[in-house]
């Protein structure tokens, strides 16, 4: 079970404010989509979760821990929460199953044997298998993401963050991925997704929030939240989606 | 009557109708499957080597080295002091000669190149790793990486192999080593390693700042992830610029000739000094031609690679 806190969250880049007093529960197994226009801090609010950006003020909390508690040692956090970014990131000078491989056995004191033989499962789960030993640059977009989601489930996190997985894929490789991510849901990892996919989120979120200026404006269940927004701001983003032939 | 500030069309230019006009009625689009024919024409065929279309760019290349070496060889040659200046450097009786002992001093050129080269590979390598850690507690260590090579790429080369062979020895600082080599050797490292430190650090930083954060999300220390992560990917980015050093290494050695370290230069100047002929110097220089062009041709290769690689994954 892990559910997440996050209380008057702030964020300072320089003298920008990028987050503005956020507060956001997601509770156990919940699917929460961040939206918002670029720029509105929605991957900041994302790091600031599993720590890759340290808040200015507030409190983010895991099950009631915080997320900065000594109690989670200096990896306890990363193995309970994973992140998948927009660009796939994985090592370019390393094997699929390298990559796959290298937080279990550095991290987290796995012999090799073991992670690889998890780690052939779980791209068998994803139908990735014949790929464990080729290089990413010879994956497509689609396949590069799949891995790089296998990369962040090794450590069995009880919660996924996903940063526009799909906004650097070729139109006909979004649905895999998309498929991939309504499936764990169905396994029950609590999710933050931050998304320009809103038939997507609309299909697999519980909740939506919609972001503005560091705030989040608007929140509320998928169906509500796209078909009567309150916010005048929102009802202008979405107005625009509309435009752009994404909803 | 059109205004004549307003060009004809003016609309039209950006997609609005001018006043006045009705759109004109369009033909129906006809909509069907293209019938296609069985198998598509035949690929082009495989360039093998074409002699015909390659003969005459390299007659011309081959005819224009003719002419310009011809010529410049005609000028050298026809100089009134030619015969003297052939007999002084070009005599093969005195090459012949001298050839042993050259040789002999180019095997310590390429002994000292290989020891300076592997330590300036570490030395700059931890120098560059500690100027790219980012975390606050190793400021000063960081400063320190500055100064450094501040200091040792504002002083030639030359300066740094006289005073460090000639002043430390001197010193005679009892259980450090006084030979002129070894402390000739410690100048090159030092004033290599500053440079070599730069190329390795654009490198690091080259390293997508995603990576980074890839690493860290999944939970490897900032040591592991220079590790695994970073220099890996960082050697690459640098390895073309790093075969550059090689190459210009390989030459520099023969500065230790000035604190007298017997190297190849050194050799053919002691035996300059005995007969007054400059022969084998002409060796010498041979020999460093004949080690550096390889490394050369290596160099492109290795660039050449580099590039392909990075086509391959922009592409
Ligand atoms: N590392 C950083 N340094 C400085 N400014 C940043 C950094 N990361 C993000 N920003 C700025 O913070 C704002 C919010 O960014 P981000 O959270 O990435 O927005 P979103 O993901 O909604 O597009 C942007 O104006 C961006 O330029
Ligand atoms: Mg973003």
């Amino acid at each position: 079970m892990a559910a997440i806190t996050i209380r008057g969250l702030t964020k300072y880049f320089g003298q920008t404010l990028v987050l503005d007093r956020v507060d956001l529960d997601v509770a156990a197994q919940e699917v929460v989509c961040l939206i918002g226009a670029s720029g509105s801090g929605k991957s900041t609010l994302l790091r600031c979760i599993n720590r890759l950006v340290e808040p200015d003020h507030g409190a983010i909390a895991l099950d009631g821990v915080p997320v900065d508690d000594p109690r989670f040692g200096r990896t306890g956090l990363q193995k309970r929460i994973a992140i998948v970014f927009q660009s796939y990131n994985l090592f370019p000078h390393m094997r699929v199953i390298d990559n796959i491989t290298l937080a279990p056995r550095r991290v987290h004191g796995d012999s090799r044997r073991a992670a690889e033989e998890r780690a052939r499962e779980a791209l068998a789960l994803f139908g990735m298998q014949d790929f464990a030993n080729a290089y990413p640059e010879q994956l497509s977009g689609g396949q590069q993401q799949r891995v790089a989601i296998v990369r962040a489930l090794m450590t069995r996190p009880d919660v996924l963050l996903l940063d526009e997985v799909t906004a650097a894929l070729d139109p006909e490789l979004v649905g895999e991925v998309l498929r991939i991510i309504a499936s764990l849901r169905d396994r029950g990892i609590t999710m933050v997704i931050v998304t320009h996919e809103m038939g997507f989120a609309r299909a697999v979120a519980d909740r939506v929030c919609f972001l503005h200026g560091g705030r989040i404006l608007e929140d509320g269940p998928p169906e509500a939240l796209f078909s009567t927004p309150q916010h005048e701001r929102t009802q202008a983003f979405l107005e625009r989606i509309v435009e752009s032939g994404r909803l | 009557m059109p205004d004549p500030e307003t060009p004809p069309h003016a609309g039209a230019r950006i997609g609005v109708a001018p006043p006045g006009a009705t759109a004109m009625p369009r033909a129906p689009v006809p909509h069907g499957i293209r019938p296609m024919p069985e198998g598509p024409p035949p690929a082009p065929r495989r360039q093998s080597f074409d002699w015909r279309a390659a003969l005459v760019p390299t007659l011309i290349s081959a005819v224009s080295i003719v002419v310009v070496f011809g010529a410049l060889g005609w000028l050298v040659t026809s100089a009134e002091q030619w015969p003297r200046i052939r007999l002084q450097f070009f005599n093969w009786d005195h090459m012949v000669a001298s050839a042993p002992r050259v040789i002999k001093g180019f095997w310590t050129n390429l002994q000292v190149w290989l020891i300076v080269l592997a330590c300036i590979a570490v030395w700059a390598l931890v120098l560059a790793v500690i100027r790219s850690l980012r975390s606050p507690v190793f400021a000063p260590f960081r400063i320190m990486v500055v100064v450094y090579i501040d200091v040792f790429r504002g002083l030639p080369a030359l300066l740094l192999v006289i005073l460090f062979g000639f002043g430390i020895p001197a010193l005679q600082i009892p259980g450090l080593p006084n030979s002129g080599l070894f402390w000739g050797g410690v100048a090159m490292v030092l004033s290599y390693s500053a440079y070599v430190c730069e190329i390795y650090r654009s490198g690091i930083e080259a390293v997508h700042e995603g990576q980074r954060a890839a690493a860290r999300a999944l939970g490897l220390s900032e040591w592991q992830t220079l590790i695994y992560c970073v220099l890996p990917q960082a050697l690459r980015n640098v390895l073309p610029a790093l075969m550059n050093i090689v190459v210009a290494l390989q030459k520099d050695v023969a500065l230790l000739s000035v604190i007298g370290v017997r190297d190849a230069v050194r050799e053919a100047q002691i035996y300059t000094a005995t007969t007054f002929n400059y022969s084998p110097l002409i060796v010498a220089a041979g020999l460093f031609l004949l080690a550096t062009i390889p490394m050369a041709r290596l160099a492109d290769w290795v660039n050449r690679r580099d590039r392909e690689r990075r086509l391959q994954i922009t592409g």
